[in-house]
This record gives structure tokens, C-alpha cells and sequence, in this order.
């Protein structure tokens, strides 16, 4: 059997964040938790995380971060020719399945400890959560915890197990003692559709991304992107994207603890000053009184400043963090690309080790984005980060200029292009490990051992995997584009949803219930995927054209009120009131994909719904069929996954 | 090993196995629980008790950050315990155990 791992990560990778880009809406973030940022706000769960610079790329003109055009590209070739390098070197070393998947089960618990940190902090954790802690103070803070959750129950209840049953995929590890095509197309699927959700979220914000930093075209952007990913995927394989990541990994650490120190140096190295130039901070207190809070008069007694420091300000809704954090405690675990990282180890021990590892890194870097959020409110203030980006992706970014030494400063063009070279490389990690799970699930489980029968040799199954790879890398790119407009957020809730209610209940089953078999399997996985789809669909996560035209249709009650009274509208007001009427008209009649006039399902995260969903599917079905044989075999797989005995050969079962 | 002819039900039931086994779900479980439950208990605080998370411990840090922060203090510290009760006692009756079955 085989196994695959998983990748939580995502979550952490978490970060996805997206925001929203409905122009009315506060800006949303998303969350993945995978990503990290996630949505915070309501949510969506993990994953990844993405920037999306959904405030600049609306309106017309905002401000925007300059970089210094030779140095960054410098920077960025600087990153492309060295991970280009790597994958030259890994290429040569794989020749069989193995290689390409695992990476011969070569990596040390170190390396691939590093390595997981690069497959889950995604760039949303990275620009995205302490974007949200400059805009929302402590809330965002809250949000980074999710991602090293997850990391929790990968390391007590699935890494070494993993490890011990599995060999490439999520498919080896369910169909040990189940039927192999079912099981095998079952999971395939959920691996297709939780990748393809989390890529394409990274792959808009990627993209929306490199059009900021550096002027290029969406489309350009997106290609680029996806050209280096197929190179690194195609040629290298497991190793490459292995080496891709960690490079990152150090890279992003780097910077974060540089722009940490830089903003500690600055408060003294006090935390208590630190914290006391955030509440005592003028531009702060204003923008928590009229930028969030709304009070056009200050309430007597309240601190705006310590407010600042009091949650409540972008979580609103409790139900909707609980149901945020089942995906990140549970969805991390489901993730094919994380699942996939604890093959690549030799044996349980290092697949302990390096998620310990992971653990350290991840949760040194998400302390440090108290220092990166916090101190790009102190340092650049939340109004001009705002201003640049609604959801506040580019806060980490004007931090680096200002500490640098600002805007035109070598100093400051350096910093800002070395942080901007991070982001870049933190993308090509994450959607690198992504694809390379993608096409294991349909080269290995579906080619090779559905349609082949588990008859191909090594010349053909790696052929099959660079093909594949190839090819999901073109739809990659295909789709970004496609998906310019889509909502991030309700992309990577998807993914994490479907991870925590798909995959994580029929992989916890299989390794510890004696009862568990292949129609528990599939019918978890084929009804908690389609709870969690559904219900993201019928969320507030989608957009609802009457809601917008409702919200036009004030504005321009507002307006026209005022000029009815005799006012002259302020040219601003003028426009605002033309593209209000504009808004209305178009969204009067509109429905939602769905045929919705309004969210069906109150929450933006479906995980409280759609994980007892999937476990109780998982349940009924296995009861509703027995199967002696699935039973016989538990004590194998049970000793298996506790000892690793026979660990090489598990496959051939 | 040869992989082959295990025995796996008797080696299910032997009582190194099942000491192992017994060891090792209390371990894994309890610590997952207890780590999931200080996570939802930050959820719920921050959203059921803002008032307790804004009190002022030190300075200008609230009972709400060190919350969020203790997180990452237990994440580690159940990172670090399990490193070391695996190291010494699971993976010794591990190999006592494939000793044995060799």
C-alpha cells in the first residue's frame, strides 16, 4: 500500500486569505487555515493563504507599494536561478516512482521539517496575517493560531501511522484492507478536487500579487508563475519541490525574524513598550474608532488604543470561529500535499521528528507576526495600509520599505525587493507541492493502479507522473486565469473543508477502527465532499447580487436624499451615486450560482456541519456493509502502522 | 523482516503489543484533547468573554494575547514531551517487539 500523505498544511500554509473582493464588503479575509490566514473573519477556513490585493486591484487608482524595479527583478532572478539549479540536480537523481513521489523516501526528519514549514505558510500567512493583525490588532493574532493546530494532530495521531501504511497517496493508505478501485477512485477524487481548490486559490493570488510588485499583466503574472512550477514539478520531482520549499522556508524565517528585530530595536527591545506604542499610537486609536468601530463621536471611557488589543474587532461570529477551527485542527491533517511530505522520510522516527521540527519553525514564525502586524500599524499606520490594500496583504511589505530606511532608500528598495523575492518563492513552494499531489492522485491511483492494474513499470509510471504533472500544471495556469475574479475565500474554504470532512474522518477510521471498510470509505468521502461543497455553496462565502444591489440602492437612497434637499453632491459623491445605480441595475434580478437570493447556510465555514457529516456517513456505510475480510486485516494494518514492520514491502498487499 | 507470515493477530495480542498499543492511544489522545480544548476555549473566550480576554496582565498585554500566545507555548511543550516519551519508551518497546517477533 501506499500511502499519501496528507498535507495540512495547507493550512498552514495556511493562509490563505483572501479577501473578498466585494467592493462593499469589508474587506474579507479569508482564511485558510492552511494558509494562514484564513479567513479570518468569518472564515474560511484555512489554507491557504493567499494575497489577494483585492482593494488595489479595484479601485481605480490606489496608492501603491513602488518598488524599485532593477533590484527586485534582480532579487526574483536571483531565487529563479538558484531553485532552477536545484532542480537540474534533483533531476539527474530520479529515475524510479519512488523518486518522483518520496524522493526515495531520502529526506532527513530535518529537511523535511523545513520543508513542511514552506508547504503550509503560504503567502497569506506570510503578507496576510499580519496584514490582519495591522488592521484588526489582536483578532489576527488569534487567527495564527489555527495553522500550528493542526500540526497537533498531525503529530500525535497521523504522521507515524502514515508513514508506517503508506506508500505515494491517500490511496495506498485506504485501500490496504479495502477494496483497491473504489477506494482508490474515491479518494482520487477528493485529492483532485481539495488540490484543485487551494491551487487555484494560490494561483489568483499569486498572480494578483506579481501584477502589484511588479506592474506586469495578471495573465503574464499567472503564466510565469505556473511555467516555473512546471519546470520545478515536471523535472524534479519530489526532490526539487522538497529543496524548493526549503530554500523558502529559510528564506521566509529570515525575513521574518530580520523585520521582527528591526521593530523590536525600535520599541527598545521592550515588549512592554512594544505594546504600549501600539495602544498609545494616535493614528491606531483613530482608526479603530472610525475605520472599524464607526463611532464619529468617541464613547466616553472606551481606550480605542487597548480596544485595539481586545478581540471582537474582526471575528464576529463565534459559531463561525469554532466552525474555522475544526478545519484547521482537523482539515490540516486531510490535505493531500501535507500527507504526502511524511512519505518522503525513511521511517516513522524522522516522520515524527520533522513534524516537530515543522512545529518549532511555523510556531516561531506565526510569534513573529505579532512584531510584523503590530509593528506595521505603529511604523506605517493602519490607515495607509488599508489605503494600499483593503485587506491589509500589503502591510509586511511597507514594513520592510520603512525599515529599510523608506521609500527611494537603498536601503529600503533592498529590503522591500528581498521580501517581495520572499513572497515570490513562498508561492512557488506552496502551488509546487500542490500539483506534485495532484498528479500522484491521478497518475498513481488512477493510471497506474485503476487503469493498468498496478502493472507498469518504473520507466512508465515515472513517465506517466511527469505527464500528468505537465498537464495539471497547464490547467493550472488555464484556470488561474479563468479564475482572475473569483472568490479566494470560498476557494480555500472548500479545500479546507473538504480535507477536515472528506479525507481526515476515512483516514482516521481506517488506521484505528477494526470495523472500518471500503463502503465506510467511500460513502465518507463521497458525502462529507459534498456536504462541504454544497454547503460553502449556499454560504454567505458566495456572492449574492441582491444583497449588492440592496447595499447600491441605499447609497443611492442616501445620495439622492441629499440632492433633493438642495445639496450640491461632492464629485466623489457624484460617482459614488453613478456607480450605485450602475451596481443596482445589474444586480436587481441577480441570483446567486446557486439561484439564491440569499445564503442558505448562515456560516461561512461549513466544518460544524460537515465533519460530523462525514464521520457519520463513514460510520453507517461500513456498518450498513460488513466486511470479515476489511475486519481480519485490521490487526496487520494495526501492527503495521505501530511498528513499521514490513513497512517497505506494504505496498505489494 | 520477513514480511511474509506474520502472525498479525498474535501479534496483536501479545502483551507487549497491547501495553504498547494501551500506552500509546492514552498518550496521543489525551494530549490531542487537551490541546484541542485550550484551542476552542481561546475560540469561545474571544467570542463569549471579550471583557475577561481585555484585562491587563502586564503593561499593556491582556489575558487575550497570552492566551492566543500559551497556544503555541503547549504546542511546543506537547511537541517536546512526545519527542521524549516517544523516543525512550515507545520506540524501546518497538524494537522489543519486532525483537521478539523476529
Amino acid at each position: 500500500m501506499k500511502n499519501s500523505v496528507t498535507a495540512f498544511l495547507l493550512a498552514l500554509s495556511l493562509g490563505g486569505f483572501a479577501h473578498a473582493a466585494e467592493p462593499a464588503k469589508a474587506p474579507s479575509v479569508q482564511q485558510a487555515p492552511s494558509a494562514v490566514t484564513a479567513s479570518a473573519q468569518q472564515s474560511t477556513p484555512p489554507a491557504a493563504a493567499m494575497v489577494v490585493p483585492a482593494g488595489a486591484a479595484k479601485s481605480a487608482a490606489p496608492a501603491k507599494v513602488k518598488t524599485n524595479k532593477a533590484i527586485t527583478l534582480s532579487m526574483f532572478a536571483l531565487i529563479i536561478l538558484s531553485t532552477l539549479g536545484v532542480v537540474v540536480w534533483a533531476a539527474k537523481k530520479t529515475q524510479t516512482a519512488a523518486d518522483y513521489y518520496t524522493a526515495g523516501g531520502g529526506i532527513s526528519g530535518l529537511q523535511n521539517g523545513w520543508a513542511i514549514t514552506g508547504d503550509v505558510v503560504s503567502a497569506a500567512s506570510f503578507l496576510g496575517m499580519s496584514g490582519l493583525i495591522s488592521l484588526y490588532g489582536i483578532d489576527g493574532f488569534m487567527y495564527s493560531t489555527g495553522p500550528i493546530l493542526g500540526f497537533v494532530t498531525i503529530l500525535l495521531l497521523m504522521a507515524e501511522p502514515l508513514r508506517n501504511a503508506g506508500k505515494y497517496t491517500m490511496g495506498d493508505i485506504l485501500c490496504f484492507r479495502a477494496s483497491a478501485k473504489p477506494v482508490r477512485a474515491a479518494a482520487a477524487i477528493s485529492t483532485v478536487a481539495v488540490s484543485t481548490f487551494y491551487l487555484l486559490a494560490q494561483m489568483v493570488g499569486a498572480g494578483k500579487l506579481m501584477q502589484l510588485l511588479l506592474d506586469i499583466p495578471y495573465k503574464a503574472a499567472v503564466i510565469g508563475v505556473g511555467t516555473l512550477l512546471i519546470v520545478y514539478v515536471v523535472f524534479g520531482g519530489m526532490k526539487a519541490t522538497t529543496w524548493v520549499q526549503i530554500i523558502k522556508a529559510a528564506l521566509l524565517l529570515t525575513a521574518a525574524v530580520l523585520l521582527s528585530l528591526l521593530v523590536a530595536i525600535k520599541s527598545g527591545m521592550n515588549p512592554l513598550r512594544f505594546f504600549a506604542d501600539v495602544v498609545n499610537n494616535a493614528a491606531i486609536q483613530d482608526h479603530v474608532r472610525m475605520g472599524v468601530l464607526k463611532h464619529p463621536l468617541p464613547e466616553a471611557g472606551l481606550d480605542y488604543g487597548k480596544r485595539f488589543l481586545q478581540p471582537g474587532l474582526f471575528l464576529k461570529n463565534p459559531l463561525d470561529q469554532v466552525s474555522l477551527g475544526l478545519a484547521w485542527v482537523l482539515g490540516a491533517a486531510g490535505l493531500p500535499h501535507i500527507m504526502m511530505r511524511f512519505f518522503t522520510v525513511p521511517n516513522a522516527r524522522e516522520a515524527r521528528k520533522s513534524i516537530r521540527i515543522a512545529v518549532f519553525l511555523m510556531g516561531a514564525f506565526f510569534i513573529l507576526t505579532t512584531f510584523l502586524g503590530f509593528g506595521a500599524a505603529i511604523h506605517i499606520t493602519p490607515q495607509k495600509i488599508a489605503a494600499m490594500d483593503k485587506g491589509g496583504n500589503m502591510a509586511t511589505l511597507l514594513l520592510a520599505q520603512v525599515m529599510g530606511g523608506g521609500e527611494g532608500s537603498i536601503g529600503g528598495d533592498l529590503f522591500l525587493a528581498f521580501v517581495c523575492a520572499v513572497a515570490f518563492a513562498t508561492i512557488l513552494a506552496v502551488v509546487s507541492g500542490l500539483v506534485l499531489a495532484c498528479s500522484a492522485a491521478i497518475a498513481h491511483d488512477i493510471y497506474v493502479n485503476i487503469i493498468k492494474d498496478g502493472k507498469a513499470n518504473q520507466r512508465e509510471q515515472v513517465v506517466t507522473a511527469r505527464v500528468t504533472s505537465l498537464v495539471v500544471g497547464a490547467l493550472a495556469i488555464w484556470m488561474g486565469i479563468a479564475a482572475e475574479k473569483e472568490n479566494i475565500v470560498a476557494l480555500v474554504a472548500l479545500a479546507f473543508a473538504v480535507a477536515a470532512s472528506g479525507n481526515f474522518p476515512v483516514i482516521i477510521l481506517s488506521l484505528f477502527w477494526r470495523k472500518f471498510n471500503t463502503a465506510g470509505i467511500v460513502s465518507g468521502i463521497v458525502v462529507g465532499t459534498i456536504a462541504a461543497i454544497g454547503l460553502v455553496l449556499v454560504s454567505p462565502n458566495m456572492t449574492y447580487p441582491k444583497k449588492i444591489a440592496a447595499d447600491a440602492r441605499k447609497i443611492v437612497d442616501t445620495l439622492e436624499k441629499k440632492q433633493a434637499a438642495g445639496e450640491a453632491l461632492a464629485e466623489k459623491d457624484q460617482k459614488a451615486l453613478e456607480k450605485a445605480r450602475t451596481d443596482y441595475a445589474k444586480n436587481k434580478d441577480g441570483k446567486s450560482i446557486m439561484g439564491l437570493d440569499a445564503p442558505l447556510f448562515p456560516l461561512k465555514n461549513p466544518g460544524i456541519v460537515s465533519i460530523p457529516l462525514g464521520f457519520l456517513a463513514a460510520i453507517i456505510g461500513c456498518l450498513a456493509f460488513r466486511d470479515r475480510r476489511a475486519e481480519d486485516m485490521f490487526d496487520e494494518i494495526y501492527v503495521r502502522q505501530n511498528t513499521g514492520i514490513g513497512i517497505a514491502n506494504a505496498i505489494d498487499h | 523482516m520477513a514480511e511474509t507470515q506474520c502472525n498479525w493477530s498474535e501479534i496483536a495480542k501479545s502483551p507487549l503489543f497491547v501495553e504498547l498499543h494501551r500506552k500509546k492511544i492514552v498518550f496521543l489522545y489525551g494530549w490531542w484533547a487537551f490541546s484541542a480544548g485550550c484551542y476552542f476555549l481561546l475560540l469561545l473566550g474571544a467570542g463569549y468573554t471579550p471583557g475577561l480576554f481585555g484585562i491587563e496582565v502586564i503593561g499593556n498585554i491582556n489575558v487575550g494575547y497570552l492566551f492566543a500566545l500559551a497556544q503555541f507555548v503547549i504546542t511546543f511543550g506537547i511537541a517536546i514531551h512526545y519527542g521524549r516519551v516517544a523516543d525512550r519508551d515507545f520506540d524501546r518497546l518497538t524494537r522489543e517487539l519486532v525483537e521478539q517477533i523476529k
